[in-house]
């Protein structure tokens, strides 16, 4: 692997590899492993042109735990915002010896960009382009789905996975459908028609406007976060109405089988995608995701960068 | 136009296929075609062998930047790039800074393209002043003064306005000028970066529909129809466009339509790539669209073959997608192009070249001495070309100021041998004459 | 077991210990540790993993019929601490699985399968010190077939194999390749 740019770089067999990788590295950590040192003398930039405290500080944790040296950037208060391009800036991490970067960026693209324009000789990690891809919050939450749905295999065959809210704008749905799919998983689509894409039919998943209709037969009911601006813009009439018709609520939950679990990508927006007592329940998953988020980066931060250069 | 300086030596076209047809010389004299025939001599000799002949080709669509933006072009080096096409004439598009909404910034233009002398350009006017779609331009002054412009454009934007778009339709009737619109629905496309359908979703970028094209298509034919002016649709890339022209031109609407070398060419398959050297605008569409436009281009709903030629420095280029500037540079790769997807297709002869990409966008562009047939007595505007060479693309051997070509590393049919304007040379074995 | 059973024999391969050798050169090692260490009670094996875990519980099995009462055992990984980590594409990570007795204070008995060049060894001491200090560690190995690049010794060997350099030693277990021998093979 020399780079992570979308989810579907990934084999069914590597995207396993990262997944049995991070569940080694969960388990050093659980047994008091606290630093391991297969990244020392390496460094890891975080190049985050979007805000996102969340997964910097868990690219961040994942990096420092694998002993490279981490340097964060962020593109506020900094020359981006004085107009330096994504080149230039390239070019300067590409001076310092950035053996990886890993890229936040609001426009869709801008990691297969920064991989491939010639700009850097390092790797590149996807950490979220615009309204593209997410890959590590993919693998992620097929760790996090594997560990409580399919103990006894290597991948997810089998799963029902229902992904519900803004498919539309969501990097976390393109990466989940993506490596869902590569995986075995089956993934039904929950959305009210505008925030499904044009095409979405070519997905491979079963897509539905009816949230209802889907809560039974799902092993996992994954909610994606509606961004605040979309209520201006007239893909749903307001709040209450999308909370109505789209939130995960106590009486929808109580209809899900028995094992099921509930996700959310984070930041929740409680009382409006998901209710607060269902983001509270023992069924939510939401706060193991994070923990989880930092085994599986490591596990693509040691693969990329723990061997020979590709 | 007056005042022409006419070149004094004689030139000779040798053993040329005057529309892929019959072989033969052509002999040039003080800026005509004075005799068609075999051994014919001349003081310059330009070997036409393995070559066709057609007149000179005519832009109906071109940025050529200056004023504003002299770093992407200038009206020389896109002068330059225009006659290492074979162009004879372009119409330089009216989104330039100042925009060409008065008749002293077209006139200024016109004078420069005459300065640089090597195809005639023709100045395109804004519809609306500066471009904002609230209010007319001085469409009349722009056609009263020296340039005597005949086109008009806000091209870049859409004329959304359905009322101002009537009263533009029906104020260039007093001098037979035509709107040229830019069609662009801007509520439906508002932050579009590519074509929307199946890729768009997959790669998470707003989508520009095709709806958003046609809906405009649609009203402006009928708002043509019912004012009875004449309607010209820039850049036409959908199937269901294609369609829409079909059906006013069979209703007898005065309409004419083009599109573009790289819409003839390209689908969104390679925006996969993230390479904004793809993003245009309207954007690369479906492989269903493009056999479409290609039909349409062959039965003559559409009419002609335009450029937008959009050149941009680097640095617009070299950067993240959403970022990048909308255009590519296609005056010097068109009839490549056309020649690869329309004759090597076997969808068209040469014949229909010249009348797409000639004759029709003269007409069109009231351009006179423009797009006439090769016979004794017309006007010397003529393009060389050999369709059987496989030229590599370089960006970097590029005339024009910027190296925004969608085509490098293609290899593409065909090379612009020889250009002659108005009996002057300005390309000779492939390389602009001094 | 998905792997084929093949047989090593063939012209640049040949068997030196079958399954009944290595049977009693395991029955023999465990006498031996038991003899060292006295009194098992604070003895753990950590297998090095794929082979060298297997051969760990293997002995830990032996050592506990001998003596009636059970060993402790696990497994440890010592893939992030290589030395040669950056002169190949990156290896996947195998399990560490650390005894609920943990490794502090305890005699631990590091298993492992070829001693070589004694650099699996030496990451092994490393990868052992982030989860305790032992009161000593001593080295198991069922092949020492010569080589050493580092000063590190066995204090228990199964069988001495003197090799050319150019040959490899190839160890095959029930438990990852359904069958057990050790066979010396031609390097190609």
């Amino acid at each position: 692997m020399k780079h992570l740019l979308s989810a579907a770089d990934l084999t069914r067999e590597e995207a396993i590899t990262v997944l049995d990788t991070a569940a080694q590295l969960a388990a050093a950590a659980e047994q008091g492993v606290g630093k391991l040192p297969p990244l020392r003398g390496r460094t890891v930039v975080n190049l985050f042109f979007e805000d996102s405290t969340r997964t910097r500080m868990s690219f961040e944790a994942a990096a420092k735990r694998l002993s490279a040296d981490v340097i964060n950037f962020s593109a506020k208060n900094s020359s981006v915002s004085k107009g330096e391009s994504l080149k230039d800036t390239a070019l300067t991490l590409e001076a310092m010896g950035a053996d990886a970067v890993v890229i936040r960026h609001n426009s869709s693209g801008a990691p297969h960009r920064l991989a491939n324009a010639g700009w850097i000789s390092g790797g590149v990690i996807n950490a979220g382009d615009g309204t593209h891809e997410h890959p590590t919050q993919a693998l992620l939450d097929a760790y996090t789905l594997r560990r409580h749905l399919c103990a006894d295999q290597a991948d997810l065959a089998g799963v029902n996975v229902t992904i519900v809210g803004d498919i539309l704008h969501s990097r976390v749905a393109r990466s989940n459908v993506l490596l869902l799919h590569i995986l075995g998983a089956k993934v039904k689509l929950v959305a009210p028609p505008t925030l499904l894409p044009i095409g979405v039919e070519t997905w491979g998943c079963e897509i539905s406007y009816d949230l209802d209709d889907s809560i039974a037969g799902s092993d996992a009911v994954m909610m994606l976060r509606v961004q605040k601006e979309r209520m201006n813009q007239s893909y749903f009439p307001n709040a209450h109405e999308y909370s109505f018709r789209y939130g995960l609520t106590k009486a929808r939950m109580n209809k899900m089988a028995q094992h099921a679990i509930v996700m959310h990508p984070g930041p929740m927006n409680r009382g409006m995608e998901i209710s607060a007592d269902v983001a509270d329940s023992a069924r939510s998953v939401v706060v193991e995701q994070v923990a989880n988020g930092v085994s599986v980066r490591m596990a693509v931060l040691y693969l990329i960068l723990g061997g020979a250069e590709s | 136009m007056g005042n022409e300086i006419v070149f004094e030596k004689s030139v000779v076209i040798k053993n040329v296929k005057i529309l892929g047809k019959e072989t033969t010389d052509i002999l040039i004299k003080a800026g005509h075609i004075t005799e068609l025939g075999s051994n014919l001599s001349g003081d310059i000799v330009i070997d036409g062998s393995d070559c066709v002949a057609l007149p000179g080709l005519v832009d109906l669509h071109t940025h050529l930047r200056e004023p504003g933006r002299e770093d992407a072009e200038t009206i020389l080096s896109g002068s330059r790039a225009a006659a290492m096409g074979g162009f004879t004439a372009v119409h330089a598009m009216a989104n330039t800074n100042p925009v060409a909404d008065t008749a002293g910034v077209v006139e200024q233009v016109w004078r420069l393209g005459k300065e640089a002398g090597l195809v005639d350009v023709r100045p395109v006017g804004a519809v609306t002043k500066g471009l904002d779609g609230i209010a007319l331009a001085e469409l009349g002054a722009m056609a009263d003064s020296a340039a005597g412009v005949r086109v008009f454009s806000d091209d870049g934007k859409c004329v959304h306005d359905a009322a101002l778009m009537r009263r533009a339709l029906e104020y260039v009737k007093a001098f037979d000028g035509v709107v040229a619109q830019h069609a662009q629905e801007p509520r439906l496309t508002d932050g579009a970066q590519m074509n929307e359908g199946e890729l768009s979703g997959k790669l998470g970028l707003a989508g520009w529909p095709a709806v958003a094209e046609e809906a405009i298509i649609a009203r402006d034919v009928l708002l043509a129809e019912h004012v009875g002016s004449r309607l010209h649709v820039c850049h036409l890339s959908t199937a269901g466009s294609v369609e829409i022209i079909r059906w006013a031109k069979s209703r007898g609407i005065n309409v004419t339509a083009e599109v573009t070398p790289h819409h003839l060419f390209f689908t969104d398959e390679v925006v996969t790539s993230y390479d904004p050297i793809y993003k245009v605008n309207p954007p690369l569409r479906t492989a269903k669209d493009v056999a479409a436009v290609r039909a349409g281009l062959a039965d003559g709903t559409i009419d002609i073959v335009a450029t937008d030629h959009a050149p941009h420095p680097a640095e617009d280029k070299d950067c993240e997608w959403t970022s990048a500037a909308f255009g590519m540079t296609g005056l010097e790769s068109a009839l490549a192009i056309v020649n690869a997807t329309m004759i090597k297709t076997g969808l068209m002869d040469w014949a229909a070249v010249a009348d797409r990409m000639s004759i029709n966008p003269a007409r069109i562009g009231k351009v006179l001495d423009q797009g006439q047939p090769l016979k004794v007595g017309s006007p010397a505007n003529i393009v060389v070309f050999n369709p059987n060479i496989e030229i590599k693309v370089d960006p970097k051997a590029t005339q024009s100021g910027s190296r925004n070509t969608p085509y490098r590393e293609l290899t593409l049919p065909g090379q612009v041998v020889a250009t002659v304007f108005r009996g002057k040379p300005t390309v000779v074995n492939g390389m602009l004459a001094n | 077991m998905t792997n084929n059973v093949t047989p090593a024999e063939s012209s640049d391969s040949r068997v030196v210990l079958d399954a009944s050798d290595i049977s009693r050169a395991l029955t023999r090692l465990a006498h031996e540790i038991i003899e060292r260490t006295q009194s098992a009670s604070n003895l753990t094996l950590m297998g090095i993993p794929t082979r060298g875990a297997a051969l760990a519980q293997r002995l830990a099995q032996k050592i506990s019929e001998i003596q009636g009462s059970p060993v402790s055992v696990g497994a440890l990984d010592v893939t992030m601490y290589r030395d040669d980590l950056r002169l190949r594409p990156a290896r996947a990570l195998l399990p560490t699985k650390i005894p609920v007795e943990g490794i502090e204070g305890r005699l631990v008995v590091l298993v492992d399968d070829v001693l070589f060049s004694g650099r699996t060894i030496r990451a092994a001491l490393d990868a052992l010190s982030e989860h305790g200090r032992p009161e000593a560690v001593q080295l198991a190995v069922l092949v020492d077939r010569g080589h050493r690049e580092l000063p590190i010794r066995a204090d228990y060997v199964g069988k001495n194999l003197p090799t050319s350099s150019k040959e490899s030693v190839r160890l095959r277990l029930v438990e990852n390749d359904g069958i057990d021998e050790v066979a010396i093979e031609r390097a190609k």
